[in-house]
């Protein structure tokens, strides 16, 4: 018999608010993505100075992830691989791409900078995650036009049914510009005393997702 | 485990097995894998000093794909003035890929999945802008053209995981496979030269000055290159009548959990994947594929991760020094070289290595030899700290 996966927390981040499955919220004052993201950060009182470091896609996705995680040790839970990471979005590092390629663009004002360079990658967002909470399992990041979550939900079905993962985390972090959202989920399976607060399933996923901010 | 089942003409067929059926390779040394691979074992080399003020300030080393020979090239299977180079390089490896398969690409059971790390990052404008109009640079619309020119019936998946998306993109294919959703996939990875790429490895001082020297003593860095490679991969071995199909074993990726851009001292992460993508696989290991990228940590941590696995004495080879690091290509390209090594029972041997230089005991082997192996595994690291690692087998 297959075993049963839920959702364990969730965050949801998108027009300056922030929710989680556990119920912290937050209404930011700040509408731009670079002023709101350092008042959730305050707000939240994260102390990890890396942060201010990041491009803003591993910042929202980061953030997302300190509150998805809240309270909770995976590497203490599942061991240092048996957490996955598995995300997805539209526009890969697109936005960190502009401001890089603005940085080439000029050869008599010519600043290629690895510290921007090495954000124009989209999976580094897994990797600032993955130093965060000491995660060493299973990775992947895929790009899609819009959040897909029938293709989510049976890829880490699969993961979690071949041994692959004991535990993911999962979502959609995207970052275009003036436009961005995260929705991130923890997904375990299911025990007598672990039910979560939803079934993992293609609509619980996408009622979350469509949740009014 | 619960093994899945699916109706094939009225019979019963368990798709537990994934199988490469057909493969390509297109780079400065060819544009079919029997190309490239005769010219790799003859001691070829892509990587030449190249010049163009356009890419760098300076002379580098570099391989990269003459631009008239992939026009010409494409312009046999459609208008090179209607797609970029990127694109060029994607469709010609998966046209020549799909020569001698009867596999119909139009049918719903066959899914695309496209490997890179920067696709068409050249279309930005110069400050970086994007019209509203240009699409291009996001990769899910490389997707989308993909999809229209070879008339697909599902959507493209992308996978875009620094320098292990080939491995990613492979796994993930054969994944969706044993899962049952698919019957095949058509992978493909590829990525082309450009001032974004160049600048941004020069920056970090990541650039060897000669052609590079995977794990070498006097290894300074690595060479960029440009390439696309396919596999398709089936749960059907005779889809392609010609070919003798190479199992694709289970693997896995892993994150160092360490630093963004810093290879692991230990090579933790790994040497995880390593003992995850040989847990299911029984046997000893004929032969390692490494990464290879001959930057003086890279090379140290793939040594480490391979002499804790236990894997020491087996033959190492990293390709990079024919064809250069092809990014989003790596993977894929260096598999079909793994299964062609299988199939032909010959090793290329590792083009600019001559002495060790790695603190950890592995055993490169440094001249092309003929040796009969019925596997191969393949490992491949890159920045964010993934890591991945698949076997492959007769």
């Amino acid at each position: 018999m297959k075993e049963s996966l839920h959702i364990s927390n969730y965050c949801l981040i998108r027009n300056s608010h922030l929710i989680t499955g556990q119920d912290h919220f937050f209404a930011g004052k700040e509408t731009a993505f670079p002023d709101f993201i350092k008042e959730t950060y305050r707000h939240f009182n994260i102390g990890y100075p890396k942060f201010f470091k990041m491009d803003n896609l591993s910042k929202l996705g980061f953030l997302a992830a300190e509150l998805l995680l809240k309270d909770r040790d995976l590497n203490l839970d599942y061991g240092k691989d048996g957490t996955g990471i598995i995300l997805a979005n539209a526009s890969a590092s697109l936005d960190t791409d502009r401001i890089y390629q603005a940085s080439i663009a000029d050869r008599s004002n010519y600043f290629p900078s690895p510290s921007v360079f090495v954000y124009t990658l989209p999976n580094i967002v897994m990797g600032e995650i993955s130093i965060r909470h000491k995660l060493f399992g299973e990775n992947a990041f895929f790009i899609k036009q819009t959040f897909d979550p029938v293709f989510m939900v049976e890829y880490v079905k699969h993961l979690f049914e071949n041994q692959i993962v004991a535990c993911c985390i999962t979502g959609w972090v995207e970052m275009d510009s003036e436009r961005y959202e995260a929705v991130l989920f923890l997904v375990e399976k299911t025990g007598p005393l672990n039910n979560g607060i939803a079934i993992f399933d293609v609509r619980n996923v996408d009622d979350i997702y469509c949740l009014k901010l | 485990m619960e093994k899945k089942i699916r109706i094939d003409n009225g019979k019963l067929a368990f798709v537990d097995e994934v199988y490469i059926v057909a493969d390509n390779i297109v780079t400065n040394l060819g544009f079919t894998s029997e190309e490239n691979f005769d010219q790799v074992l003859s001691g070829y080399t892509g990587i030449k000093l190249l010049e163009d003020e356009q890419m760098a300030p300076e002379p580098f080393y570099a391989s990269v794909i003459g631009r008239e020979a992939l026009y010409n090239r494409f312009s046999l299977i459609g208008n090179p003035d209607r797609y970029t180079r990127f694109e060029q390089l994607v469709l010609c490896s998966v046209h020549d890929a799909l020569q001698g398969t009867n596999l119909n690409v139009a049918d719903k059971r066959v899914l695309f999945v496209l490997s890179t790390t920067k696709g068409n990052v050249e279309q930005l404008g110069e400050s970086g802008s994007l019209s509203s109009e240009n699409k291009r640079p996001y990769l899910w619309q490389s997707g989308e053209i993909i999809k229209s020119f070879l008339r697909l019936h599902n959507d493209t998946l992308v996978v875009s995981n620094a320098c292990v998306s080939g491995l990613v993109a492979i796994l993930t294919g054969a994944r969706l496979i044993r899962a049952g959703l698919f019957d095949h996939a058509i992978v493909t990875g590829a990525d082309v030269l450009s001032e974004f790429i160049y600048s941004g490895f020069s920056s970090f001082k990541s650039l060897s000055q000669g052609p590079c020297r995977p794990f070498d003593k006097s290894r300074d860095g690595l060479s960029l290159g440009e390439g696309a490679g396919t596999v398709i991969l089936s749960s059907r071995p005779d889809l392609n009548p010609k070919g003798e199909p190479i199992h694709v074993g289970r693997g896995f990726s892993s994150n160092d959990a360490n630093h963004i851009s810093g290879p692991s001292r230990n090579g933790e992460g790994l040497y995880i994947a390593i003992q995850h993508a040989l847990r299911h696989f029984r046997g000893k290991v004929d032969h390692i594929s490494a990464h290879g990228t001959a930057t003086p940590y890279n090379d140290e941590m793939e040594a480490i991760a391979i002499s804790r696995s236990g894997l020491q004495d087996v033959p190492v080879n990293s390709l990079k020094g024919c064809w250069g690091h092809t990014l989003g290509a790596a993977g894929i390209i260096e598999s079909v070289a793994a299964l062609h090594s299988i199939r032909k029972g010959m090793l290329p041997g590792t083009k600019g290595f001559q002495e060790s230089g790695v603190s950890h005991p592995v055993h490169v082997i440094a001249e092309t030899r003929t040796e009969k192996i019925s596997n191969c595994l393949k490992i491949a690291s890159g920045f964010g700290g993934c890591n991945a690692a698949i076997m492959f087998y007769r």
